[in-house]
């Protein structure tokens, strides 16, 4: 291919970059929503505690959750997981890990007039469960896909 | 050359070949006609070879009489052996139809129609194919950089050259990948350019997601336009070193595939084809989920298919395919396209006799330079084999058995793992194993041998981890190759166990193996970027010097696991 963002931005040096975003509003600095950290809900040593902690009980599955994410990670330090929500009134989108040591991995406040469509990357120890909960109209819904942790090699 | 002067060109041949054989020549003459007389079908011809594994000269290939299928997969193609296979596909025992597909009364058979593949006769046939189908385009699945002593030791030029003189047109990629992102774009950006297409809608760029190759190309044949969709090996950075491709991420990406065909049809493609390196199980899945692809020609996995598989998906059908290794194939696609439309096809799967298709001289003399630096290293004998020597199989191949024997030998080690790689080709009993045949075995950019301290814990977990790469249900977790070899160890597998739960009832010399000792265990290829700052013999260096000191192999006693459950799978022969 001819050019690749990573070009680019190459081409056009970190801290001009860092000026442009800067100026198009897309780096914020200031205070942070720290009333909204749930700490118990992040520090949740299993999945079933965490959506306890989230208020979200026992959440319906559902097909309207399209997760993007890789069968097998390339680096189980930094797995791409992305995920669109089909539900009208999607208030919030967070991924949450079966076998880490701390379930919740990330939460995503979607404001209401936003697309809600995320994607982050996550560390996984293991080969685990990884799911999407999404919060729609004050209901939960969640969907869930697995993701192998390999040792690698011997392939071919 | 016309068809009339090809079947002469055959016969001339054939009467100059295989003095060994009981066949005459006329015999000979006949089954070249009818292997490769193959008239001409339809409006659109692709010719397609794939995972040769820089096999340029004839060699002898057998199939396995293992290669087992769960799940799904169970008792279908590719997962037939033997005499399951021709049954299945209607092909009669004792042909060299039945020789190129199964591995069935192996020695014998390879001595009467000898050796498979090699540029110069491919290339015979691939213009013969031309002429008869005059468009048609030549796809080169990958695996082509790697699997030879030359093409490690000239970084893989050696096969892109035969490659462009052998008239690719597309191509797409995995072991390529291990000689590094740079050679690779080297590659693709000056040898290739304006010439050949390498083609990945899977490749993209680790951080950006950006894609790194261009996802099809679109190329009319006999006025039909027709996309080729590229889909590199998904599993690379994972089956082999990550740090050959650290910026680049791979996988199976069904909405960017679907993106790919839809575009390419929005175009004003007719017939969209996926040249694939997934394996024939994945492609098999994928071909019931993307629609819009007429033909998945695959690789990967070394499965030589007589026939497509037709599945059906939301857009219609497709057809996949395999074609087998190391230049022993062509596959031969014929697709009549009318109204806009695929409305018919013909496939063969043409096995490559070197016997039977003379050598075409250009090829030859580029197969004798690229050689001529290092014919006496590539010829030196390091010992002879008594037994048949081959690899291919999903859990031991004789070639692994004798390279986890050298290990524990010269490692001093009571246990050795080798990796199930599928390439390697085979050596009939009584053949010298020269410099060439090891390195045909473990010519790969990180061959590193090492002893590692497990605990018996962490033995199992390992078989348990690559067990599932090869056995789990769902063949999007799978990553194609065979199980890891395992030399001094013996086991229980129950492929049809859940994930760590298929590995039981493990000793050594006949005592269990105890979850908490620890164990020195020998190996090679490790992927790992700390394995490589560590380095470690080649095993290639630490093979020859095992097989010059034992001068003659005894036949190999293949060390296996007891299987469950496997009773009347048609994988197992």
């Amino acid at each position: 291919m001819d050019q690749t963002r990573r070009d680019v931005l190459r081409a056009s040096g970190g801290a001009s970059l860092f000026a442009m975003l800067a100026a198009a509003g897309l780096l914020r600095s200031g205070p942070t929503l720290a009333a909204d950290w749930n700490k118990k809900a992040f520090e949740s040593k299993n999945i079933k505690d965490a959506l306890e902690a989230l208020g979200a009980g026992s959440p319906a599955d559902s097909a309207d959750i399209v997760m993007t994410a890789p069968e097998i990670a390339e680096n189980g330090a930094v797995v791409p997981v992305a995920a669109v929500s089909k539900i009208p009134g999607t208030e919030s989108i967070a991924f949450l890990i079966a076998k880490n040591p701390t379930a919740l991995a990330a939460s995503f406040n979607i404001p209401s007039g936003t697309e809600p469509s995320v994607s982050t990357r996550v560390k996984l120890a293991q080969t685990t469960d990884v799911h999407v909960l999404v919060k729609a109209n004050g209901k939960y819904y969640m969907t869930k896909k697995e993701i192998k942790v390999t040792i690698g090699g011997c392939g071919g | 050359m016309d068809r009339r002067e090809f079947l002469h060109v055959l016969g001339m041949a054939a009467a100059c070949g295989l003095p060994l054989t009981a066949f005459s020549a006329r015999a000979n003459a006949q089954t070249a006609a009818r292997l490769y007389d193959l008239p001409r079908f339809g409006n659109t011809h692709l010719l397609h070879f794939t995972d040769c594994h820089a096999q340029l000269l004839p060699v002898y290939f057998r199939e396995p009489n293992v290669n087992l299928g769960v799940a799904d997969m169970s008792g279908r193609p590719p997962h037939l052996v033997g005499e399951a296979l021709l049954k299945h596909f209607g092909i009669k025992a004792g042909t060299a139809e039945a020789h190129a597909y199964t591995f069935l009364d192996f020695e014998h058979a390879a001595r009467t129609y000898g050796k498979v593949g090699g540029f110069a006769h491919l290339a015979t046939l691939v213009k013969q194919m031309k002429a008869s189908r005059p468009g048609a385009l030549l796809l080169d699945g990958g695996d082509t950089w790697q699997g030879s002593a030359t093409a490690l030791w000239t970084q893989g030029q050696d096969m892109v050259d035969a490659g462009k003189l052998l008239g690719v047109d597309v191509m797409t990629g995995h072991w390529e990948f291990t000689l590094g992102a740079e050679r690779v774009r080297h590659v693709v950006d000056n040898d290739f350019k304006g010439k050949i297409d390498f083609l990945a809608q899977n490749i993209k760029t680790a951080d950006f997601g950006d894609p790194v190759f261009p996802p099809y190309v679109i190329k009319p044949i006999n006025g039909v336009p027709v996309a080729i969709v590229g889909q590199a090996f998904p599993y690379t950075p994972i089956a082999n070193p990550r740090y050959m491709t650290p910026d680049w991420s791979f996988g199976i990406q069904e909405e960017t595939l679907q993106k790919a065909v839809d575009e390419a049809r929005a175009k004003g493609a007719q017939a969209v084809i996926l040249l694939s390196h997934n394996g024939m199980d994945v492609d098999l899945k994928l071909a019931t989920r993307v629609r819009g692809i007429d033909a998945i020609l695959g690789g990967h996995t070394h499965d030589g298919v007589p026939a497509p598989t037709i599945v059906s998906n939301a857009g219609g059908k497709t057809l996949v395919t395999n074609a087998g290794s190391n230049g022993k194939f062509l596959g031969v696609l014929d697709l009549d396209v009318k109204g806009g439309k695929v409305v018919d096809f013909r496939y063969k799967l043409l096995p490559v006799f070197a016997n039977l298709l003379p050598a075409d001289a250009e090829m030859q003399a580029l197969i004798t330079r690229v050689r001529a630096p290092y014919t006496e290293k590539l010829g030196e004998q390091l010992a002879l084999t008594e037994g048949l020597l081959y690899r291919r199989g999903s859990f031991n191949g004789t070639f692994d058995q004798l390279v986890l024997e050298g290990l524990m030998a010269e490692k001093d080690t009571p246990i050795a793992f080798s990796p199930g790689f599928r390439w390697g080709t085979s050596l009939l009993p009584g053949e010298p194993i020269l410099m060439e045949h090891l390195m045909d075995q473990t010519a790969i950019t990180y061959p590193y041998t090492t002893v590692t301290e497990m605990t018996g814990e962490t033995i199992k977990f390992i078989l348990e981890d690559v067990g599932d790469n090869l056995f789990n249900a769902d063949p999007y977790y799978q990553q194609g190759g065979d199980m890891v070899r395992v030399g001094g160890l013996s086991y229980t597998c129950d492929p049809n166990g859940r994930t760590g739960a298929r590995i039981s009832d493990m000793s050594i010399k006949g005592k269990p193996l105890d979850a908490a000792k620890t164990y020195k265990v020998a190996g090679w290829a490790p992927v790992s970027a700390e394995a490589k700052a560590r380095g470690g013999e080649p095993i290639w260096d630490l093979m020859a010097r095992y097989l010059r000191s034992r001068k003659v192999i005894k036949p190999m006693q293949l060390e296996l696991p007891r299987l469950k459950g496997m009773e009347g799978n048609g994988g197992l022969a």
